[in-house]
């Protein structure tokens, strides 16, 4: 491991200040990714820049009904919160769904957007990757591709290729809750829509996010959504626990008393660079009536352009019928949810 | 680049200076010889090096030391007073829930921390009501403490030995 300095400055400002003054800084919060990348050699930073205690760490009700969670929040405690569980249920879901619980008591709600693939060829420096060394060529195409993208990566030319996939439970969430993410720069503050934060890899894979270099997260927020309180994250992987996703979705459904959808938001982790809004989805399901057939053309709708990566050690072809069938087992679920409550609330 | 720090482990005060590179772990193994938490895969992937970092259970080789200076550690040799076990030790005995022995300090501190988290209500992805009450049934008790790997394989007796806990704690 390459030796660093360890800064922790008075507060968020200055630790933007230094983070930006010196291309050779990172910021450190629960280091659950970090820590680990040092380890591999994959980071090689000259100076960490603790930021633990200078980001929030309180849940708070805003006055236009949001709820802003502080970038140190921990996952844990963001998943235990009443209101989270209550008003965003696929939230608690997807934090629950991530890691294991010592993990889930360090992580941070800033730090888990930023964390990065667990491409195995990303964490493997004897191997070309894109990303981790622009212009070396893409390790998965032929190789063991298994938790790799279905949607928006680049397959060619091969010095950009990329089909890693963003690996947070937390942020697919998220993005079907249409979160806002609060960042400090050092021109000030700007909010970036969470759906915006993270990038697919277009030409440049090195790149996860928007953010510039030393502009740190300082809060996300939830808007007041009545739908977001009949959300639900269903995640599919490889062993009933601890285990990345192989594909997951996040979803609310509003589904009228004719059983019309009147709307809808659904998001799929494990498909894509970056948590994937599934537009295509939305604009399927709104106004249909909530059916099979309906859920069916939803799902093919999002997949038309889709393009597994075919590997001759395992490709992602497999994820195409897993998405479908993951999907439809969650709208089937919250059409289901929709009508037990619409029945309960029933005066009669 | 070095670092002083101190550290309060399982109830005895240490001050030390370490390479910022040092992890808990390291700190408290190499540095302070409490060899009770274990170095298994030194990735966060296996759990063996669970300790109660300031009551929370936490990994050790994913912390940096220099971030955590002024901090109560508390390992699985220091839950009890010295010469007495406690419950979940008592428990792991009573139940045959090891075989090696080398995941157990970690799988005995995830499982004190994890029973806090239950007693505070805390849901886990296996609880069917988020909002309701959390009953420690075996499916709850194996998710809440997958993040800790047992080779041998113990996991059926582990689950029973911290069931045994679980069901005397407040639900």
């Amino acid at each position: 491991m390459r030796p660093f300095a360890y800064e922790r400055p008075d507060d968020a400002a200055g630790a933007v200040a230094t983070v930006t003054a010196d291309p050779d800084a990172v910021f450190l919060a629960g280091g659950t990714n970090l820590v680990d990348h040092l380890r591999l050699g994959l980071a090689t930073p000259g100076t960490l820049v603790d930021v633990t205690g200078l980001t929030s760490t309180e849940i708070t009700d805003l006055p236009d009904g949001s709820l802003r969670v502080g970038a140190g929040v921990r996952n844990a405690d963001l998943a235990a919160d009443e209101r989270v569980r209550t008003r965003y249920p696929a939230l608690a879901q997807a934090l629950l769904a991530g890691a294991s619980g010592q993990l889930r008591n360090m992580a941070t709600t800033g730090g888990n957007l930023l964390q990065r693939t667990r491409c195995v060829y990303f964490q493997d420096l004897t191997t070309p990757c894109n990303k981790r060394a622009p212009g070396s060529g893409c390790s998965a195409l032929d190789g063991w591709a298994r938790h790799h993208a279905v949607l928006g990566a680049t397959h060619e030319p091969a010095g950009v290729a990329c089909v890693a996939t963003h690996p947070s439970d937390m942020a697919v969430a998220l993005v079907a809750l249409d979160a806002q993410v609060r960042v400090l720069g050092t021109d000030g503050e700007r909010t970036v829509p969470i759906g915006d934060l993270h990038r697919l890899p277009g030409d440049d894979p090195s790149r996860d996010t928007v953010l510039a270099h030393g502009e740190l997260i300082t809060a996300v927020d939830l808007p007041p959504s009545p739908i977001a309180a009949h959300s639900t994250y269903r995640k599919v992987r490889d062993r009933a626990s601890y285990a990345f996703a192989l594909v997951s979705v996040a979803a609310a459904l509003d589904v009228a008393d004719d059983g019309t959808i009147r709307d809808a938001r659904v998001a799929l982790g494990g498909v894509a660079h970056r948590p994937w809004r599934a537009t295509a989805t939305e604009q399927s399901l709104v106004g249909a009536p909530a059916t099979e057939d309906t859920f069916r053309a939803a799902a093919r709708a999002e997949l038309v352009d889709a393009r597994p990566v075919e590997s001759p050690r395992g490709g992602t072809a497999f994820k195409l019928p897993l998405v479908t069938a993951t999907l439809l087992a969650t709208l089937r679920d919250l059409t289901a949810r929709t009508a037990a409550t619409t029945t309960r609330e029933d005066p009669a | 680049m070095h670092a002083d720090l101190s550290l309060t482990v399982d109830g005895h005060h240490h001050t030390l200076t370490v390479d910022t590179r040092t992890t808990v772990l390291d700190a408290l193994r190499e540095h302070l010889a409490v060899t009770s938490p274990k170095k298994g895969c030194d990735h966060g992937q296996c759990g063996a090096c669970t300790v109660l970092l300031d009551g929370r259970r936490t990994l050790s080789c994913l912390s940096l030391a220099v971030a955590h200076d002024g901090a109560e550690v508390t390992t699985a040799d220091g839950l009890a007073p010295e010469g007495e076990l406690h419950p979940v030790a008592q428990a792991f005995l009573d139940h045959d829930a090891f075989q090696c022995g080398y995941c157990t300090p970690g799988q005995i501190c995830s499982a004190v921390g994890m029973l806090d988290e239950a007693a505070a209500g805390h849901p886990s992805v296996v609880t069917d009501d988020l909002a309701g009450p959390v009953t420690l049934d075996r499916a709850e008790i194996a998710e809440r403490l997958s993040g800790n790997l047992c080779r041998c394989g113990a996991y059926a007796h582990i689950v029973d030995a911290v069931a045994e806990v679980g069901s005397e704690v407040a639900r």
